[in-house]
């Protein structure tokens, strides 16, 4: 019998095609998602070496993170580099003949979002994107990276991926999470307990009863902040619920081919014995509601905490902390529940997915939008903002004086004109709060769903179960 | 590629930790379609005012540094984003060696193609050197890929691992899409014996 095998383990061994002594691999890439930003000098490449698209029927690519979200934007892009990247992807998506969806396209939205929505990306895979959010497709217990635009070249012209196997890190989430806690506070509450670099040279697989019991969209935001964590790529055992999203998506498998699909599916797991080299565990039941406080995102604290003083660290992490502080204009020792905010940002791959948008519709309902603060939604695709529609989630913003955005990356980096002013505070359900991302000297909180839109309709960071009027508050 | 040669020259201290790639190339200047270009731009919002004026405390700024071509750096140096704007800006500007007690995962394998060799050290070698950075333009440091070895300004020799594999596509400047199209048959067979096994994907 051959020697117990982690998830991850299976799909490597599944993919590679050669491997030389010194155990560098050609990784065979099943899926290959090109967005607008990290591919125009990879395409470049191809031409000035007369190389075609090695498996163009296997590359998706979708403008995402350039696109205007504003309503008339079928007018087109005014910033001229902006449009000359999405015109750049046009182009290359029509000469290399990839599928492509365009910003006129109902389902263009967010690479992360458009990739699983319309069923590209399926259990056991290897899926690669020039973006580190790749992660978020592991939720499908397939293998999911971002890589560098050399290695998209590499991609397109030999759909292969020259690797070092990583090592084997278990993240296991034991017990069921607490009213009003899900799975951004999870996913936070883990790179606050194993720092930005603890996953580094890692595959992390999330296991454990709070993870079962997540959603296919809860899965795919704990996955996606993987690679904050620093690990290469987070994946999830696929069970029946994966099955359940998968099926009947437009470029799932159907009829004889899903019977054997979903056999070969059902064997995508960890044995029983297999070997780990990092294990972490975190018990649900303690996981409490978290913010960020700082600029980098293992600066998490529960919604009940206090802005800690750099003194509380240890080493580099002392002038980090001074520099956080500077940064967001915060004093040691506030409550966290009394930083104003100014801006609020729902969407983004982490969360710009239906569930995220009900979630913090259920808060707003029947409130309305702090004086003084901005709010936007941002649905992750097009085909999300229509099911919002259909679900009366656009009113509910609306009516509360939230902005109901079309879909695209937005102000998570603040490519396009959704920006944060030098020093406006801005509670966002996006995945890093680097200083600058969301706009110059834009200081950014990091937060679920729920949160944000609880900090939307009180003007300050806030315990979301005081909204929900829950008795463990 | 070019090949990497033996680099003797200026080592520029950045002590903090999780400097991410935000800050290396703030998303303002991904919007261009070249990869050249982007040296002047690298670290821009540590480096320069609102009005483009330079800051004189940033350490690139500072005339001994300005020069640099080796970054002695703080801990998860290149965190977050896939963008390989970062070490094409860090290429630009002249950076070839970059030293750090650890990197991003996709920062580290980025900067092998284009040319640049992260290195990997404890916390005690990197203090060391991130000391003899500090000397300035006085102080130079030798890094010996060919014999994996760092020589500090006052001849001490540090030595270092790097994956034999990238070692040699530096050392040569391989292309890796040539080297991969080599084994074109290999691929082939296997995309056969996957349309079989799994007729789906």
């Amino acid at each position: 019998m051959s020697a117990p095998k982690t998830l991850y383990d299976k799909i490597w061994d599944a993919h590679v095609v050669s491997e030389d002594e010194d155990g560098t691999s050609l990784l065979y890439i099943d899926r290959h998602l090109v967005h607008e930003v990290t591919s125009p000098q990879a395409f470049e490449g191809l031409r000035i070496a007369g190389r075609k698209v090695r498996a163009p029927e296997k590359t998706i690519a979708v403008p995402d993170h350039n696109v205007p979200t504003t309503l008339d934007r079928a007018k087109g892009i005014e910033n001229e580099e902006s449009r000359i990247q999405v015109d750049a992807l046009d182009k290359n998506a029509k000469d290399f003949g990839v599928n492509y969806y365009p910003v006129s396209d109902v389902r263009q939205g967010i690479v992360h979002i458009v990739g699983p929505e319309q069923g590209w990306t399926l259990p056991g895979m290897t899926v690669v994107c020039g973006d580190s959010h790749t992660a978020t497709h592991g939720a499908f217990g397939a293998l999911a990276h971002g890589i560098g635009t050399s290695e998209v070249e590499h991609v397109l012209a030999t759909q292969t991926l020259i690797q070092s196997k990583s090592k084997n890190m278990k993240v296991e989430i034991t017990g069921k999470l607490r009213p009003g806690v899900t799975a951004k506070d999870i996913t936070l509450s883990v790179i606050g307990a194993t720092g930005t670099a603890g996953g580094t040279g890692h595959v992390i697989e999330y296991c454990g009863e709070a993870i079962r019991d997540l959603s296919m969209e809860g899965r795919m935001t704990v996955c996606n902040m993987a690679i904050e964590g620093g690990a290469r790529a987070g994946l999830i055992a696929p069970d029946e619920k994966t099955f359940e999203y998968v099926k009947g998506r437009a470029h799932a498998p159907k009829g004889a081919q899903w019977e054997a699909a979903l056999h070969w599916w059902k064997q995508l797991y960890t044995d029983e014995g297999a070997h780990f080299d990092k294990v972490v565990t975190i018990k649900a039941e303690e996981i409490e509601p978290v913010v960020t406080w700082g600029t980098s995102p293992e600066d998490v604290l529960p919604i009940s905490g206090s802005v800690p003083a750099p003194e509380d660290f240890k080493g580099g992490k002392v002038e980090a902390a001074k520099r956080a502080l500077d940064y967001m204009g915060l004093e040691a020792g506030t409550k966290l529940t009394d930083i104003k905010i100014d801006v609020v940002f729902i969407g983004s791959c982490t969360n710009g997915r239906i569930e995220d948008l009900r979630a913090a519709a259920e808060v707003v309902k029947g409130r309305k939008l702090a004086d003084g603060v901005r709010a936007m939604v941002v649905p992750g695709s097009g085909l999300v903002r229509a099911q919002a529609e259909e679900e009366g989630l656009d009113k509910i913003f609306l009516d509360a004086g939230f902005e109901w955005r079309m879909a695209g990356c937005s102000m998570c980096l603040a490519m396009n004109p959704d920006q944060l002013a030098e020093g406006e505070r801005c509670a966002s359900t996006s995945n890093r709060n680097f200083e600058g991302r969301q706009g110059y000297k834009g200081r950014t909180h990091l937060m679920s769903p729920a949160m944000a839109a609880a900090a939307a309709v009180t003007g300050h960071l806030t315990d979301v179960r005081k909204l929900m009027e829950l008795e463990d508050a | 590629m070019e090949k990497f040669e033996k680099v003797t020259g200026i080592a520029a201290p950045m002590p903090l930790v999780n400097i991410d790639t935000d800050m290396i190339i703030p998303k303002g200047f991904l919007k261009t379609i070249k990869r050249t270009g982007l040296g002047v731009h690298a670290f821009d919002e540590m480096r320069y005012d609102r009005q483009g004026n330079e800051n004189p405390d940033f350490v690139l700024n500072k005339p001994q540094y300005r020069e640099a071509q080796i970054l002695v750096v703080g801990d998860n140096f290149g965190c977050g984003s896939s963008r390989e704007h970062a070490p094409w800006a860090l290429a630009d500007f002249g950076i070839k060696v970059i030293v750090s007690t650890s990197f991003a995962d996709i920062f580290y394998n980025n900067s092998f193609k284009n040319g640049m060799l992260p290195i990997v050290l404890p916390q005690e070698q990197v203090d060391m050197l991130m000391k003899d950075a500090e000397k300035g333009s006085n102080a130079r440091m030798t890094v010996d890929l060919e014999n994996q070895e760092i020589t500090t300004s006052e001849g001490e020799t540090i030595k270092f691992d790097v994956d034999a594999f990238k070692k040699h596509c530096l050392l040569e400047g391989l292309d890796d899409i040539g080297l991969t199209l080599e084994k074109a048959a290999a691929i082939d067979t296997f995309e056969t014996q996957m349309h079989q096994a799994r007729p789906w994907v």
